[in-house]
């Protein structure tokens, strides 16, 4: 695989980098004559995405493991719905509304961080499983006696995006061309993306980034280096909180719907595999890993029944069963036969080629 | 040797150090002169490592720390760098995935002075030229005596003037502990002071003037080194006599 992993800074060869912009722009369309479904599945991959990107601030840069991440993203979620839905009657405008969701998961991952600071691997695992559930309990509580959250209901109606006269929600034609809202979203989602690459390069090079990577390395250690590990560690949770926010809102735009049922401990597991599977640290591989992740299950949601049918002219299988475990089995040869994940930090390959002598 | 400066660099008054409700150091107070090379013995559990964790404030303790003349009880641990008081911790502590170059490096994370600290990674490699060889390598593909000597490298990066060293000896073959220790003397020659903390008992007392032994939690002698040798109590506790 040799795609310019230097991409940030790579300014000799440009042809693949228009070609793969071109695609990326023409890809929606292309989608959207499979089915607009494609274009809403191709979204979610790039919310996921971004959710991986926030998760690997906390576990692939600064090694701390985090099993509740989810939370961030409901929050950020539920910011949304409460500011632009007819629930509590705002209707704020989503340019307001996104840094806002993103400061108040900022505000909640330092919450976490702050009484977590000591824990390390295992213990706060557990401890970031369990603020993950409380957040999802809350949302399904708090609808009495003051209804904030509308419990297991959930917020329905939520506004969607608006810049001047387009509106996010609405099918509009530019020059025959018909652009639904799902593509409209997804030129805002890829715009989101790049925006949160180049943070995450640039933290990654920084000097923050050099302390999260030795507080993964060794803690005591970091310490004696004059490292204040305690702002460090807080800020990478603050840090991947805050992309948790941000994607979280504009999640609650495209469905137009939360609910507590979104951020399951399953989504906290599911975004943390994406990270480990593409490769903990590196952000081209957390990228390979959260798409592969999101597509393959739909993929095979589309493949599974017609191929059973082709071969043994009858369902022998559940479909979901078997998609299931397709999925499952793809998960335990990838980490069997790639550890380090599918396109690995280099200092997670040196280690693990290091470690195969 | 340099000769020791009348002026404490270092002081403990009272040290205690408790783990929720058990004492591991039990009032402790001794000094380390400028330019001196101290050593603290003791056997396991004796107090000694969080004797020296609560000097590089590490782990809270009471009592009174003072370094060059500052109380630094209260200060957080990664302030310290900058003051000149820096910790080799015990079992290495190296970045094990960086290299070699880079674990050097992070020594100087406090620093700004880029082309200072070339020059000093590149003084480093003199002094230790078997890491030069390895510049490149991941710091975990080390052997542990070169480990040893890389985090005694990267603590001075950090240009300290007092070094806390923790065990350096530990788990290593007695060819590399004895490397080991002709590094942390050259270091003293440069003018480092030094506060040591073994479990072998007769090469630090080789290497040191001064030593205090540690027993569950309190010192229970101090004397200077050619005295500690000759003790019997020193003999017979830790010389295997």
């Amino acid at each position: 695989m040799k795609i310019p992993t230097n991409f940030l800074h790579n300014k000799g060869n440009i042809a693949p980098m228009i070609a793969l912009a071109i695609a990326l722009i023409a890809l929606p369309f292309a989608l959207a004559l499979v089915g607009t479904a494609w274009v809403r599945i191709t979204n979610f991959a790039v919310l996921f995405v971004l959710l991986s990107l926030g998760l690997n601030i906390v576990v692939g840069f600064a090694g701390l493991l985090d099993l509740g991440y989810i939370a961030f993203f409901a929050v950020g979620a539920y910011t949304y719905g409460l500011l632009a839905s007819p629930h509590l009657g705002v209707h704020l405008p989503f340019w307001i509304i996104l840094p806002i969701g993103a400061l108040v998961a900022c505000i909640a991952g330092a919450v976490l961080g702050a009484p977590t600071l000591k824990l390390r691997g295992d213990y706060l695992a557990i401890v970031t499983l369990g603020f993950g559930e409380i957040v999802r309990i809350f949302m399904n509580n708090m609808a009495a006696p003051i209804n904030i959250t509308n419990g297991p209901k959930g917020i329905a109606q939520i506004d969607s995006f608006q810049i001047g006269p387009i509106d996010f929600g609405k099918v509009d034609t530019l020059g025959g061309l018909i652009v639904s809202g799902p593509i409209k979203y997804y030129y805002f989602l890829m715009l989101a993306l790049m925006v949160v690459v180049i943070i995450n390069g640039r933290l990654k090079d920084s000097r923050i980034g050099r302390a999260w990577v030795a507080i993964r390395e060794d803690e005591v250690a970091a310490k004696a280096t004059g490292i204040n590990t305690r702002n460090i560690k807080l800020l990478a949770f603050a840090m991947g909180a805050s992309f948790g926010g941000l994607s979280g809102g504009m999640f609650a735009a495209i469905q137009g719907f939360v609910s507590p049922e979104s951020f399951i401990l399953n989504e906290s597991i599911m975004v943390l595999a994406m990270v480990v599977m593409g490769g903990m640290g590196n952000i081209w591989g957390v990228i390979a890993g959260a798409v592969l992740l999101s597509f393959v299950p739909e993929i095979l949601r589309y493949t599974v029944e017609p191929v059973q049918m082709a071969i043994f002219g009858k369902m022998w299988i559940d479909p979901e069963v078997l998609r299931m475990l397709i999925f499952g089995l793809a998960l335990v040869l990838t980490m069997r036969f790639r550890p380090a994940g599918i396109w690995p930090e280099s200092r997670h390959r040196r280690e693990m080629t290091a470690a195969a002598k | 040797m340099n000769k020791p400066e009348s002026s404490p660099l270092l002081d403990a008054l009272n040290l205690e150090v408790h783990y929720g409700g058990i004492a591991a150091v039990k009032g402790v107070s001794f000094s380390v002169m400028q330019g001196e090379m101290v050593c603290l013995l003791g056997a396991n559990g004796a107090g000694k490592t969080s004797t020296l964790k609560a000097l590089a404030r590490m782990i809270n303790s009471t009592g009174e720390i003072r370094y060059a003349g500052e109380k630094i009880n209260e200060l957080p641990s990664h302030v310290l760098i900058n003051k000149g008081l820096a910790l080799v911790p015990e079992g290495r502590g190296i970045f094990a995935r960086l290299t070699i170059a880079e674990n050097l490096t992070m020594g100087a994370y406090h620093r700004q002075d880029k082309a200072e600290i070339a020059a000093d990674v590149e003084r480093i490699f003199t002094m230790l030229p078997r890491l030069k060889e390895r510049e490149n390598q991941v710091a975990g593909t080390l052997s542990g005596g070169e480990q040893q000597m890389l985090a005694i490298g990267r603590a001075l990066m950090g240009r300290p003037k007092l070094l806390l060293l923790d065990e350096p000896s530990m788990g290593l073959a007695p060819i590399m502990v004895a490397k080991v220790f002709e590094v942390i003397q050259s270091v003293a020659a440069q003018g480092v002071t030094i506060f040591l903390v073994e479990q072998n008992a007769l090469l630090a007392l080789k290497v040191c003037s001064r030593g205090y032994v540690m027993e569950s939690g309190k010192i229970t002698i101090s004397d200077t080194a050619p005295n500690l040798l000759a003790d019997a109590r020193v003999r017979a506790a830790y010389l295997g006599e």
